[in-house]
């Protein structure tokens, strides 16, 4: 036999299993950075919870504890005797489902209007509305709080939805949403005798639930944990919304029971996360066209 | 002999505004739909221009005079911004800002293209599902919860994370309690709250990278970092001209975690000019200062995304 004949064979003969853990090696090396990265977010996550267990006489001190050893539950009930948080949730929920609501309506009417009517000033008028998303909040905050003062809505819920109800960027999703529709239903039904408002309500309507899913999942979340707007309108105790609570029992309790404060913080965190895990699709959706305006 | 083919004069139709509108026409179709469609717009445009369209125009015209909300204004006319523009807290507010505009874009643009990168290897589904997971996990938080946690957690003597650092002997850094270290503290908060958000961006436009140009890359020998710098990251130049954008307008508002973390502390070393003009309009009532502050940073903030737009020709690559 020729050498390079045997040389080859010796070549095919080295043992497989040392390929495959060269190949397991490499890649557990790139997954390290992945995992240091996963830990970093994780691990303040996690701390949170477990330290929101913990006895508030050692709720701060070292080490700190990874494992709830002695869980006292305690803490969360204290959350509710320190500051009214059930009102605070209730709040919170009432201004987020109200802006969503409002939101999408909005955004529906005026997405479906730019994506299927024609009419004088529609490119001028999308193209202004759209100029609107480059305002930053700063610039129109402050005559809103004056016409909120005007109009005696400050202190109440009503301040945070009712500026909240226009949305550009909402029109803009399901102007998008609209526009990828086909126009052979509207026709077909016009055909059928539907007049446009049935055409609208009960034909494309109901095929832009999934748009609606994406605005009305990043509103909630962007509303939910607001912090700015409800700061400035909201100076009455009883009608704070979470963020503004927990920074309240921050404020109170922050040389105390760090614990208490901490069971707070779970708590506010709490809801978003049982939506956001019922809604992930939507919220890496959202966040994906927002990111893409493609 | 044209006149006898004229077409009668057309006569206004009778019944006034209902029958032009009910009119059984291809026009009076055309006529309810664009009808129709303005009582769509009617609620967004209405709001728009009472909430945003409006608001920056009065804000600029409040930022002439001083008023508390309370007694009537005064017309001052530039007097606001003149005494902004001589007050050294308020130019170092903007130096802080600035700062913190610097650091936070960048580290997150590294951040999120780093693991955006890191995640295009090979790896079982429910192990990417796992990671993908965890990096969204704070974009549900609020900043002010997450403000909260950090400060416990970056507490020169009590937090986790120098008794970490002290098991490694190095000695407790004042993260919160240093004006130098307190805006690297307020960065590397908001960074780990918002990292998911630039990752899911830079997947995005990892994703339109046609494979071919990564092969043909590869073909031609450039492999690994070479192909990284040369190939991947002039493709995403689009990608990461939006990122720096957006953060950059964002960051430049920055106030929760601030305002929560350290309050503007220790000092003033991380008040920003959000917080300036929180403090002057709401706090204060100076409405006519905050607006006139207000309408500084809203020229700022065109003039940075313009200037960023002018450099980017000269670095981004489009297809």
């Amino acid at each position: 036999m020729h050498s390079s004949t045997v040389a080859a064979r010796r070549y095919q003969r080295r043992p497989a299993q040392a390929q495959r853990v060269l190949r397991l090696a490499g890649c557990a090396i790139g997954l390290l950075p992945l995992l240091v990265a996963a830990i970093i977010v994780v691990a303040p996550v996690w701390w949170t919870v477990v330290s929101s267990l913990r006895p508030p006489a050692e709720s701060f001190s070292l080490p700190p504890q990874w494992l709830p050893l002695h869980p006292d539950w305690n803490n969360y009930l204290d959350v509710f005797r320190k500051i009214p948080y059930g009102t605070y949730v209730l709040n919170s929920a009432v201004v987020s489902i109200c802006v969503v609501a409002g939101q999408i309506a909005t955004a529906t009417l005026a997405g479906y209007a730019f994506a299927r009517f024609s009419f004088p000033g529609k490119t001028l008028l999308f193209w202004l509305i759209m100029a609107t998303l480059m305002i930053p909040l700063q610039a129109t905050i402050i005559p809103v709080f004056v016409l909120i003062s005007k109009l005696h809505l400050n202190n109440t819920l009503g301040s945070l939805i009712l500026p909240a109800l226009p949305t550009a960027f909402g029109t803009f999703l399901l102007r998008q949403y609209f526009m990828g529709l086909p126009n052979e239903f509207e026709e077909a039904a016009v055909i059928d005798g539907a007049n446009q408002l049935q055409v609208f309500a009960r034909i494309y309507l109901p095929l832009a639930v999934p748009g609606m899913a994406i605005l009305g999942i990043l509103t909630f979340n962007g509303t939910w944990n607001d912090f700015y707007r409800p700061l400035i309108f909201l100076t009455d105790q009883q009608t704070y919304t979470v963020p503004i609570g927990i920074v309240s029992l921050f404020g109170y309790l922050s040389t105390g029971s760090v614990s208490t404060v901490l069971a707070g913080v779970v708590l506010s965190v709490a809801i978003v996360l049982a939506i956001y895990l019922l809604g992930q699709r939507y919220l890496v959706e959202g966040l994906t066209l927002g990111g893409l305006k493609s | 002999m044209n006149q006898q083919h004229a077409l009668p004069a057309r006569r206004p139709t009778r019944g006034g505004a209902l029958a032009w509108l009910t009119e059984e026409t291809t026009a009076g179709m055309a006529r309810r739909k664009t009808l129709l469609a303005y009582l769509f717009l009617l609620p967004t445009v209405l709001g728009i221009l009472v909430f945003t369209a409006g608001p920056v125009l009065v804000s600029l015209g409040l930022s002439l005079f001083s008023w508390d909300v309370i007694s009537p204004p005064t017309f001052i006319g530039l007097n606001n911004y003149q005494q902004f523009l001589s007050d050294p807290e308020g130019l170092k507010s903007f130096v802080n800002t600035f700062i913190y505009v610097a650091l936070d874009v960048a580290l997150q643009i590294a951040v999120g293209l780093s693991l955006a990168l890191a995640m295009q290897q090979k790896m079982p589904r429910w192990l990417r599902y796992a990671f993908r997971s965890a990096f969204f996990l704070p974009l549900v938080t609020s900043g002010a919860a997450v403000s909260i946690v950090m400060s416990f957690l970056f507490n020169k003597d009590l937090g986790a994370i120098n008794y970490y650092l002290g098991l490694l002997h190095i000695p407790p850094v004042p993260w919160l309690s240093s004006a130098s270290w307190a805006m690297v503290t307020v960065v590397l908060t908001s960074v780990w709250q918002q990292m998911g958000f630039t990752f899911l961006v830079f997947t995005g436009g990892l994703g339109t990278i046609s494979p071919e140009v990564l092969d043909a890359a590869d073909v031609d020998g450039a492999r690994g970092w070479r192909r990284l710098w040369y190939v991947t990251v002039p493709m995403l130049s689009p990608t990461i001209l939006f990122v720096a954008v957006t953060g950059v307008i964002g960051a430049l508002q920055v106030f929760t975690e601030p305002y929560v973390l350290t309050n503007g502390g220790p000092g003033d070393a991380t008040h920003t000019v959000v917080m300036t003009i929180y403090q002057a309009a709401f706090q204060n009532l100076q409405i006519g200062y905050g607006s006139a502050v207000a309408a500084l940073l809203f020229a700022v903030i065109m003039a940075v995304t313009a200037v960023q737009f002018g450099l980017s020709k000269t670095w981004v690559f489009y297809q």
